[in-house]
């Protein structure tokens, strides 16, 4: 789906370009947005390189276990097939938390950690996993408790009453992760098994709480 | 309220920074500073290694919107939203949002000081912006930091959600600030 997305935009975009006779822009556009890429990336190294070293220490100190240990059923219902005291979890739910907290610089590196982590589990490197997905879902549609960037904005234009969207702001976003959770789960549900994957037996969930 | 969060929000990281290591040091004698930097190492190449998808699929956006495509995009839905009674300055924001952050953001600010923030445009804008992330970029970067090809569903499970939180967010502030 990705790539017919990709080809769809560079396709019409130069079509219509054509007939507006915006050819010179578009070209322009192409390199600029090369660019941006780039630049975005570029801006990620400081902030990866910091939250990861921060992130080493937290899950050597057993900091993320217990994270997850405090959320273990919300895991254990959206994350039915990361097995018990995987780091993958630690890792998932300070993603989840620093979303939460409108901590967007702390949540991407700690999302991309997450990943690396599923990726261990996964047996099969080309193909997502539905644990991947069900991340993806979360944070495509990332709850967050205080939308700080727009408040600041609406601040700035002298607002009345800056933080009066923050209600429905909440409101919009849990509809909008409901709805992610939702869809999720009836994907994967229906793709169950996932194709071409031989995967180990794994041991079934039992749901306990039990310390290893 | 508001004081209360934004308190909160600027005391969260450096809490953070200041208890991690020092539970660590403290609690379970972990040499911290060369942890750190042992963790840290993963950073660069992993930053480095989003680069490519995420030039990929910014040149597409930005040839998107630099051609005129997404106005004739918006152009053809515009009538639908007329009938449905929602006021369509903020029918591009429903496009933007999944596919650039910063461009939503500043289309957002845009609507923000035209119509005013208190504005019922305003505040729908606010919220959109507010209640959804960038779909396509955060794919893009955990997808690409891990070099998964196929994506399975994760994209239209994206794209439905932020569909869902549109018409929520339109929906939610038309009954709330009637």
């Amino acid at each position: 789906m990705v790539n017919w997305i990709w080809l769809f935009f560079i396709v019409i975009s130069v079509v219509v370009a054509a007939i507006n006779g915006k050819m010179d822009m578009v070209t322009q556009a192409a390199f600029d947005g090369a660019k941006s890429g780039v630049t975005v990336s570029f801006g990620l190294i400081s902030i990866m390189v910091f939250w990861l070293g921060m992130m080493r220490i937290a899950e050597d100190a057993g900091l993320l276990t217990k994270l997850a240990r405090l959320l273990r059923p919300l895991v254990r219902w959206l994350f039915p097939d990361i097995p018990k005291d995987h780091p993958a979890i630690g890792y998932i739910m300070s993603n989840l938390s620093a979303n939460l907290f409108g901590l967007g610089n702390a949540a991407t590196p700690m999302g991309i950690k997450a990943m690396q982590e599923l990726q261990k589990l996964n047996p099969d490197k080309d193909t997502a996993t539905p644990a991947m997905c069900t991340l993806l879902a979360l944070n495509t549609s990332s709850i967050t408790i205080v939308p700080t960037t727009l408040i600041a904005i609406r601040m700035n234009y002298g607002s009345a009453n800056p933080a009066e969207i923050i209600g429905t702001t909440l409101a919009a976003t849990i509809v909008a992760t409901a709805a992610a959770i939702l869809a999720d789960r009836w994907y994967r549900s229906r793709s169950q098994p996932p194709p071409i994957t031989p995967r180990p037996p794994l041991t079934k969930p039992s749901g306990g709480g039990e310390v290893v | 309220m508001y004081e209360l969060f934004t308190k909160l929000s600027s005391w969260m990281i450096p809490a953070i920074i200041v208890f991690i290591p020092l539970y660590a040091a403290m609690r379970r004698r972990i040499p911290v500073y060369e942890t750190f930097v042992e963790g840290a190492k993963d950073g660069f190449g992993t930053a480095i290694s989003i680069i490519p998808p995420l030039v990929g699929m910014m040149v597409a956006i930005s040839m998107f919107r630099a051609s005129g495509a997404m106005d004739l995009m918006l152009s053809a839905v515009k009538p639908a939203f007329d009938w449905m009674g929602i006021p369509s300055e903020v029918l591009p924001l429903g496009i933007l949002r999944p596919l650039t952050g910063a461009g939503s953001l500043a289309f957002t600010a845009d609507l923000i000081g035209t119509y005013g923030p208190d504005s019922m445009i305003g505040r729908i804008a606010s919220t959109i912006q507010g209640s959804t992330d960038t779909t396509l970029y955060v794919l893009t970067v955990y997808f690409g930091a891990i070099a998964v090809r196929r994506t399975r569903y994760a994209l239209k499970v994206g794209l439905f959600s932020d569909i869902v939180g549109f018409f929520a967010a339109i929906a939610i502030c038309l009954y709330i600030f009637r």
